[in-house]
Formats: C-alpha cells, sequence, structure tokens
C-alpha cells in the first residue's frame, strides 16, 4: 500500500466513476434535494459522513463476523441492518447533543437511510477489496479511503447542481420541462462533462 | 374480481413507478443499457416485490407500529438475498453485468414505498395483485428505456440488428444517454398530462357557455 494507490482512489471515486453522474448511485436524493445550494451541501456533508463511517463498521462486519463465520451471503441484510441503526443513533446524538448541527443536517440523516449511495460504498468495499473470504492487505484502509471520497464525489456532484438550477429559476423553459425533467437533462450534460475524465472513446 | 384487477391495472398505467411515481431512478438508468438487462432486473424486482408484500401484508397485524420500518427492511433483505443467491447459482452472466444493483433492490424506493403504503394495510390478495402490477409497470417502463437506449446507441434490440449502415451513437449506452432518456422521457410525459388538462379545461368552458 503506498500513496498513489490512494491518489487513484481518490481520482477514480470524485471523477472518473462519480458516484452520480456515472454509477447513478444516489439519484433520488440528488434530483429531489438540490434545488438550492445550502439545503444541498447539507445532505452532501451528511452522505460524506454516513459513507465513511459506514465504511468502517461494513468492514469491520465484513472481517470480524461474516468471514469467520463463513456467512458472507449475509452481507446485504447484515449491512443494511448496521447503517440503518448506525443512522438512527447518529441523529438521536447529534439531536441531544448540538441543536445547531441538528439544525443543518438532521433533517436529512433519515433519509440517507434508504439512499442507495451508502449501500452502494459497503457492498462496492466487499467486492473490491475482499475477493471470496480473502482479504487484501490494507484493505481497511482503503475501504476507508473509498467511502470517503465516494462521498465528496457526491458532494462535488450536488454542488455543481444545485448552483445551476438555481441560476435556472430565473430562465424561461417549456412548462413541460419545468423542474425535474430539465434537471435530467442537465445532469445527463454534466455525466458528459465528466466522462472526460476517463478519456472519450468512440 | 374486478377490484384485484384494477389494483393489477393501476402499476401498469396511472401508477406506473416509474413514469408516474418517479420512484427507483437509480437501477432504471443504471441497468437499462441493453433490454436483455432490463428484463431481468425487471423480473427481480417483482419477486421481491411479490414476496415482501405478501409477508408484510399477512404479517400487518403483528408487527408494532413504531418499528414498521427495520420490519419492513428485514423481510424484504431476506427476499433480496434469496435473490441474489438464485440469480448467482442459475443466471451467473445476468448477475455479472447487473452487478451492484443486484443487492440494491433492497434500497429500491418501490419496495419500501409499496410496503409502507399499501401492503400494511390491505388484505394478502390484494397485495399480491399489487406487486404484479407494480412489478410489470416497472418492468415495461424499463423495456422502453432499454429499447431507446440500446437502438439508439448500440444499433440492436435483444441483440438483433435493427438497421443496415446506421451507425450508433456510443453516448446512449453510457451514462449521459440514460440521464438524457429519461429526462425527455419524462417532459413528454408532462406534455401529454398538459395537453389533456388544457383540454379538458376548454371543453369545460364551452359546456359552461352554453
Amino acid at each position: 500500500m503506498d500513496a498513489s494507490q490512494l491518489i487513484m482512489i481518490f481520482i477514480s471515486m470524485v471523477f472518473i466513476n462519480n458516484f452520480i453522474l456515472s454509477k447513478f448511485l444516489g439519484l433520488c436524493s440528488f434530483i429531489g434535494v438540490s434545488k438550492e445550494t445550502g439545503p444541498a451541501m447539507s445532505m452532501g456533508l451528511a452522505v460524506t459522513f454516513v459513507t465513511t463511517m459506514s465504511s468502517i463498521i461494513t468492514w469491520l462486519i465484513y472481517r470480524f463476523v461474516l468471514i469467520p463465520f463463513d456467512i458472507t451471503y449475509m452481507r446485504t441484510i447484515s449491512f443494511i441492518l448496521v447503517i440503518a441503526t448506525f443512522v438512527q443513533l447518529v441523529e438521536m446524538f447529534i439531536r441531544k447533543t448540538s441543536p445547531h448541527l441538528y439544525k443543518f443536517f438532521g433533517i436529512y440523516l433519515p433519509l440517507i437511510t434508504v439512499n442507495c449511495a451508502v449501500l452502494g460504498v459497503a457492498v462496492l468495499n466487499s467486492e473490491t477489496f475482499f475477493s471470496g473470504s480473502r482479504i487484501m492487505p490494507g484493505s481497511f484502509i482503503f475501504s476507508v479511503v473509498q467511502g470517503f471520497f465516494a462521498g465528496a464525489g457526491y458532494c462535488l456532484a450536488m454542488l455543481l447542481m444545485s448552483g445551476i438550477r438555481e441560476r435556472l429559476e430565473l430562465v424561461r423553459v417549456p412548462r413541460s420541462f419545468k423542474d425535474v425533467p430539465l434537471a435530467f437533462v442537465i445532469a445527463s450534460l454534466m455525466s458528459l462533462a465528466f466522462m472526460g475524465f476517463s478519456g472519450f472513446k468512440f | 374480481m374486478k377490484r384485484l384487477f384494477n389494483e393489477f391495472k393501476k402499476g401498469i398505467t396511472i401508477e406506473n413507478p416509474t413514469f408516474g411515481l418517479v420512484l427507483g431512478l437509480c437501477p432504471t438508468l443504471a441497468v437499462s443499457t441493453t433490454v436483455v438487462n432490463a428484463i431481468g432486473m425487471g423480473i427481480a424486482a417483482t419477486f421481491v416485490l411479490l414476496g415482501s408484500n405478501i409477508f408484510i401484508s399477512s404479517l400487518r397485524n403483528f408487527i408494532p407500529g413504531r418499528i414498521r420500518i427495520p420490519c419492513y427492511i428485514v423481510i424484504i433483505a431476506t427476499f433480496v438475498t434469496i435473490n441474489e443467491m438464485v440469480m448467482k447459482a442459475y443466471f451467473p452472466a445476468l448477475n455479472r453485468s447487473l452487478g451492484i444493483f443486484v443487492p440494491l433492490i433492497v434500497v429500491n424506493c418501490i419496495v419500501l414505498g409499496r410496503a409502507e403504503a399499501f401492503a400494511c394495510k390491505r388484505p394478502v390478495l390484494d397485495a399480491i395483485f399489487d406487486a404484479l402490477g407494480m412489478g410489470v409497470g416497472f418492468t415495461i417502463a424499463l423495456i422502453i428505456i432499454a429499447a431507446i437506449r440500446e437502438s439508439l446507441g448500440n444499433g440492436t434490440i435483444l441483440g438483433i440488428p435493427l438497421v443496415k449502415g446506421f451507425e450508433p451513437a456510443t453516448m446512449m449506452i453510457l451514462a449521459p444517454g440514460a440521464l438524457l432518456t429519461i429526462g425527455i422521457l419524462i417532459g413528454i410525459i408532462n406534455f401529454a398530462h398538459i395537453q389533456q388538462k388544457t383540454r379538458r379545461e376548454i371543453t369545460k368552458e364551452r359546456f359552461d357557455g352554453r
């Protein structure tokens, strides 16, 4: 394990395999919450936090429970339960300790439980850094870094999209294309731009 | 009998999960690269939907209201795991091409949405027909999107070449094509709705004027 691999993960997760724009994970919240920059940013940060933490937790579960007992087929069910419980705990913790932080992203936390990006990161980690029951060296660091940068890529896409949509409020568009359809068309153009990072092949 | 048929029909027409309710978009866009993938995903989702709807509806009097969501998630995840194992054993090629989206059926909003909105209040038979309708509606929507993308992006449908001398636009089977297709389709549906509404208003005005 060395720094170059970590940089590879960073570039791949944020630009080349951006979770929203090339893998279609977390699309519902991307379209739903990206109308203004403020909430979009809160959502992005909340997702980054949860993907990072859930990468750690699901790595521990996979490494120390699922593999030793040879029950890797229980992956989906155990991951989703652990993530849901974790999100619920964090929400309760934040509500008790910091009302300001709760206002900042508390209302977006419950939405994240069923965000496919979070479970997507966990499943992706278990697929890339474990082959069957064999463990890749340094897989813990890789999982955490991959989780963090997947969230960062989500944040970036959210921020770009909300900036564009704020401007769009002032533009006259055909009535049938207002809001959601137009957002998809813009996302398509953005994803075309992001494909430049992977080298456009025709 | 007519009521059951209506439950079935609404999933395909007005409450179509993709075009009507705009739910479960992530798998819709990700797997609609070819019609074969679309059919596979549609069947897998229908199976999970059917299983979870039957179980949730028959357990609806035993699940306590406050912890119902975790209960639903466990039931859904069980069926997703069964689905994953069957697919891995009998359709390895399809499993490879759907990839990460097979386990992700568990967070598909359609399944949890139907559990929360329908199956937890209605008897088992209704829930079965609702699940079938939603599943078929989802499959049809997937096939429509996949047919557009595969024919424009690859020049084939179900692997059969369509027109000779057509240079396919690779963009359509990649990520931008999916977003463009769904955007334009939703736009067209909105347009049809608006047209219908104005037509109804015009006839109403004429009727009132007389």
